[in-house]
């Protein structure tokens, strides 16, 4: 039972990485970058779900308050693209890389200077309640968590794979040039996909926030986590990332149980640099040999 | 603007162009050399992190700049070769010996790790590296008899043939130290460019493919390159671990690796001047902030208030205009202006266009 108990607090936590192993995976899929930022937009995204529904601020109901938040950082994802990323158009993906870091760095001192440095965390319905589900009690947090996140997974799963704006932006990152040939509006599908993930970072930052407190340097250590689980899944691959996410939120809880001291917040990063060395390009790979 | 003749082959590897090119640089070291008698001792030691940091660049720039493996976690290099460094100097060892065997050290743990990462490129390595430098800070809490633990390490004091050196008790002597293994390993590394385990470096960070097509052993390069590199870091790391008299796991953290890393790139990929650049932004630019803020707060009616992390918010933005504007960094600048003093009436403006790449992935799903 103990063990079960683990493996569900393990699982709701894996989701929250696996949400923001989407955001990368979303732009890694459609523009072959990796947006380093991604943990400090779930940051961004926590603080305007307090602003918005905490009672001290605006007071909003909770879903309401997701939709408003998620909906800013949409617009933001989307500026973002168009204002500062459209800049290095057609450079070395390297390039995107420094940006996103730079980017990082920014947003963590913009909210720092708005909303302090003290944690704070979101007041949310089901704060306190709990499922009780034959011995195991689950927290509602957790539940809710769970079940968003594999909503927002099979949804995108199918966006990318039904419809045509998905079909487009998978068309962009396999060549650009081709998919320009063929009238796909590259730049505006690129910041589509941009405002895709703010859309994304917003919803698990609200969740994250109504489970954890949030500060402003939690997407830093938060997006490095999310990094190795979208990594193991193979960045580019929807349901890898929720694997991967998984994975290592499984893992963590059991490590720094049954591993000495110490050794417990290194095992989803060993767990990451073995899978990588074993399999490089993830455990869902999409990479074959490099052409010429 | 000057034409050198060139009547020898030699004269396209030589380390200087010309007489001309020799001066500058005597002229660059002459200046190294007086500059701690002319400012004060504070100065004197931001010049040795300077100095350091520079060291570090150096190293990130051979692997990053020169054969186009992107790592994020350089400062895991500057950890093992400070801890090594400490730990023998601790158990006795004199300073030079225990500063060439954490070079060593930090050298073959490199070369161990290169084999299986250099199974990866671009964005893989660099988040692979990037998870290396996170289990360092780790690594060095639970090897406690190496690193102290927690605690971490003092850096004892550095006899050198009957001389004292020490970072506060006598600065200029521990300016001279750096500056010397500075100057030995920048002549190495220039060396290094133009021999042909140098020449094999460009070769792969080029194309891998044509690399490999030309006879170049593609996983020899990275190991060697990778090993060389993590080298001079591990060095950059053991005089940092003097400079700030005490390591701990909170000394090497993810951070580091990233400034590092933006270091490089703010300076310049792929030149060795852009490590130096880089360091004089990374290390000076806290102070040029603090100056300008006392500035406007005492000389403007507007008061910044001190925001923390300011420093790194403006390097931040520096980066970002950079990697829009001139992804090249200070070096590409330099370069820029160089060249239009030279040809003064006949620069014109798309002399250094980038040519824009478009987007193949290598996924085939």
């Amino acid at each position: 039972m103990d063990i079960l108990q683990l493996l569900i607090s393990g699982i709701a936590n894996g989701c929250i990485y696996g949400l923001l192993a989407l955001g990368f995976v979303l732009i890694y899929k459609a523009t072959e970058a990796v947006n380093f930022a991604q943990g400090d937009m779930l940051m961004l995204g926590a603080f305007l779900g307090i602003t918005v529904i905490n009672s001290n601020y605006m007071d909003m109901p909770f879903l309401a308050g997701l939709i408003a938040a998620a909906v800013v950082m949409g617009i933001f994802g989307y500026l973002l693209d168009r204002l500062v990323l459209r800049g290095i158009f057609g450079q070395p993906q390297f390039a995107m890389v420094i940006l996103t870091i730079a980017l990082g760095f920014l947003l963590r001192f913009f909210a720092g200077v708005t909303w302090g440095y003290d944690p704070i965390s979101l007041q949310s319905p089901f704060a306190g309640r709990i499922l009780e589900l034959g011995g195991l009690t689950i927290p509602m947090v957790d539940a809710v968590i769970i079940v968003a996140t594999v909503l927002l997974t099979t949804s995108l799963y199918f966006f990318f794979a039904r419809t045509r704006l998905g079909v487009a932006m998978q068309a962009c990152s396999q060549n650009q040039m081709a998919a320009y040939y063929m009238g796909i509006p590259v730049k505006r599908v690129n910041a589509i996909v941009w405002a895709l993930s703010g859309v994304v970072a917003a919803i698990s930052g609200v969740l994250f926030a109504a489970k954890g407190a949030i500060e402003p340097s939690t997407g830093l250590i938060f997006g490095i986590k999310a990094f190795a689980a979208a990594v193991i899944g193979g960045l580019g691959s929807l349901p890898g990332a929720l694997a991967g996410g998984l994975l290592v939120g499984v893992v963590e809880p059991f490590a720094s149980r049954y591993l000495p001291s110490g050794f417990g917040p290194i095992a989803p990063y060993a767990l990451m640099l073995m899978v990588l060395v074993l399999r490089p390009g993830g455990l869902f790979a999409q990479i074959k040999q490099k052409k010429v | 603007m000057r034409v050198i003749f060139k009547n020898s082959y030699d004269n396209d590897i030589n380390l200087f162009e010309d007489r001309v090119h020799l001066l500058k640089y005597a002229v660059l070291l002459l200046t190294a050399l007086v500059m701690p008698w002319v400012i004060s001792a504070y100065y004197v030691g931001e010049l040795t992190s300077v100095l350091i940091w520079s060291l570090a660049g150096l190293g990130l720039m051979l692997i990053a700049g020169h054969t186009g493996q992107v790592s994020l976690g350089h400062a895991a290099f500057m950890a093992i070769g400070a801890f090594s460094h400490l730990a023998l100097m601790l158990r006795g060892w004199p300073f030079v010996p225990a500063l060439i065997a954490s070079g060593v050290i930090t050298g073959l743990a490199g070369a161990l790790i290169a084999r299986p990462l250099g199974r990866m490129s671009g964005i893989y390595l660099a988040i692979a590296t990037l998870a290396l430098s996170i289990i360092i800070e780790d690594v060095a809490i639970v090897a406690t008899p190496i690193t102290g633990g927690i605690a971490g390490l003092f850096a004892p004091p550095i006899e050198f043939f009957g001389l004292m050196i020490d970072r506060n008790a006598t600065p200029r002597a521990f300016y001279y130290l750096c500056l010397t293994v500075l100057i030995i390993v920048t002549l190495g590394y220039a060396n290094l460019l133009r021999s042909p385990t140098g020449r094999s470096f460009l070769a792969v960070r080029d194309s891998e493919v044509s690399a490999r097509a030309l006879g170049v052993n593609v996983p020899r390069a990275k190991t060697v390159s990778f090993a060389l590199s993590c080298a001079i870091t591990g060095l950059a790391g053991a005089l940092y671990a003097h400079q700030a008299q005490a390591v701990n796991y909170e000394s090497f953290l993810v951070l580091i690796s990233i400034t590092l890393l933006l270091q490089v790139v703010v300076g310049g990929l792929g030149s060795m001047h852009g490590a130096f650049f880089g360091a004089f932004v990374v290390v000076l630019l806290p102070q040029i902030i603090s100056m300008a803020r006392s500035f406007i707060n005492t000389n403007t009616p507007f008061n910044l208030g001190a925001y923390p992390g300011m420093d790194t918010a403006v390097f931040a933005l520096i980066i970002l205009l950079m990697i829009i504007y001139e992804p090249r960094g200070i070096y590409g600048i330099w370069i820029r202006l160089r060249t239009w003093l030279e040809l003064f009436p006949l620069y014109r403006k798309g002399m250094f266009r980038r040519t824009r790449t478009y987007l193949k992935t290598e996924r085939m799903r």
